[in-house]
């Protein structure tokens, strides 16, 4: 599975329902996902790329796409 | 050694429902119950000042602790909506507590201000004496002010709590604490003069959901105990939702964090001593169990605080 399609199961696990989101549409102004599951969201993605993310890092703008997500991976070699 | 003596809070008459504030930003009162745990809060009137709620709570404080005024070696108040920018609300209350000489001390700080002030007392009131600590605000004439923006005007009430700490006795001995500040953020929670407050409420989540419970189990851990052995947790109450993640996060039980936004919103400062005051009209700390306050607010600045029953 690519990391794409990796970020996007999140994605669809943590929101809890199909989604249908553009890769570059914001999770939160499509509704997609809420505060608390932005928390939910980074988690996993700590949980399935096997990588830290630091408090310093959470911004909500960083996490705010598929993406974003995409690029923040890539910084950090996942 | 410090000791917590006791709690005294004041709430304002008026009764605001979700229906009520809801009409006023366009969102109905199962949305806003949905999204924060909130059916009602409580507005001051118009001729009501923060210094005026948090005279209230003290007096209910010193009541309950069975303490005169004139024994305080020093009155601290936090709160972020006081209505000038000097001086603050501490010299009026210790004023209206009939004192004309014991140090005061404001301190502007809004949601985690009550946590900074007790830890801060508990370390000052070896040589003050006792210390009165009140988190006091009136967040109705901010979140007022026009344009009202509707995930802020839901979430706040107005109310001041209190709490004495002693250094000699109390129901409970202060163990430690752990305090922490981090101003990267301070852009995402402030409230500037004469202007509606301005939160980055995705951010403040973001944060509060990791920080808060991280501060608890650092602090638990540092005195070799669990989550699971805290008696009860009295946290800042910012949103149920916020309080069921921290719970969910150190694997207890929701029902471990005493809760009453329900009935008084976010009172910003005041809300753990409001909990608190109300947790102990009806509950007591046996000897040897542990009590845990939290609190996370705009700066940031979060921390926890554990205290056990005194025998």
């Amino acid at each position: 599975m690519d990391r794409r399609t990796q970020i996007l199961e999140i994605v669809r696990r943590v929101a809890g329902k199909e989604t249908a989101v553009g890769a570059d549409e914001s999770l939160f102004e499509s509704g997609v996902l809420d505060s608390f599951g932005l928390q939910d969201l980074v988690t996993e993605l700590e949980h399935v790329f096997d990588v830290n993310i630091p408090d310093s890092d959470l911004t909500p703008r960083k996490f705010d796409s598929i993406e974003r997500i995409e690029a923040y991976l890539e910084e950090h070699g996942k | 050694m410090a000791f917590l003596k006791a709690f005294g809070s004041y709430l304002p008459e008026r009764v605001v429902t979700n229906a009520e504030i809801g009409a006023r930003v366009g969102c109905d009162a199962e949305w806003i119950r949905n999204v924060s745990g909130i059916d009602e809060r409580r507005f001051a009137r118009d001729d009501e000042s923060v210094a005026d709620l948090a005279f209230r709570a003290a007096q209910d404080c010193l009541d309950r602790a069975k303490v005169k005024a004139s024994e305080l070696g020093m009155i601290l108040v936090a709160s972020g909506s006081w209505e000038q920018q000097f001086p603050g609300p501490a010299s009026a209350v210790a004023s209206r507590l009939g004192l004309d000489a014991t140090p005061c001390l404001d301190m502007p700080m809004a949601s985690a201000g009550s946590l900074f002030g007790i830890s801060l007392a508990s370390r000052l009131c070896a040589s003050l004496g006792p210390i009165l600590v009140i988190g006091a605000e009136k967040m109705s004439q901010i979140v007022e002010r026009e344009p009202m923006e509707r995930g802020v005007a839901i979430l706040f009430g107005d109310g001041a709590g209190a709490c004495l700490v002693h250094p000699s006795n109390g129901f409970a001995r202060i163990v430690d604490c752990g305090l922490y500040s981090d101003g990267a953020y301070a852009g995402d929670l402030k409230l500037p003069f004469a202007s509606p407050l301005e939160m980055n409420g995705r951010s403040v989540i973001l944060q509060a959901s990791r920080k808060i419970p991280r501060a608890i189990a650092t602090l638990l851990e540092q005195h070799r105990k669990r989550a699971a052995d805290v008696a009860v947790f009295l946290m800042h109450q910012a949103n149920q939702n916020l309080i069921a993640r921290v719970a969910k996060a150190l694997e207890v039980a929701e029902d471990k964090f005493y809760s009453n936004i329900k009935s008084f919103g976010n009172t910003s400062s005041a809300s753990m001593l409001i909990a608190a005051a109300e947790w102990s009209k009806s509950n007591e700390l046996a000897p040897g169990e542990s009590l845990c306050f939290a609190a996370f607010g705009a700066g940031f600045h979060w921390g926890a605080l554990l205290a056990e029953g005194a025998d």
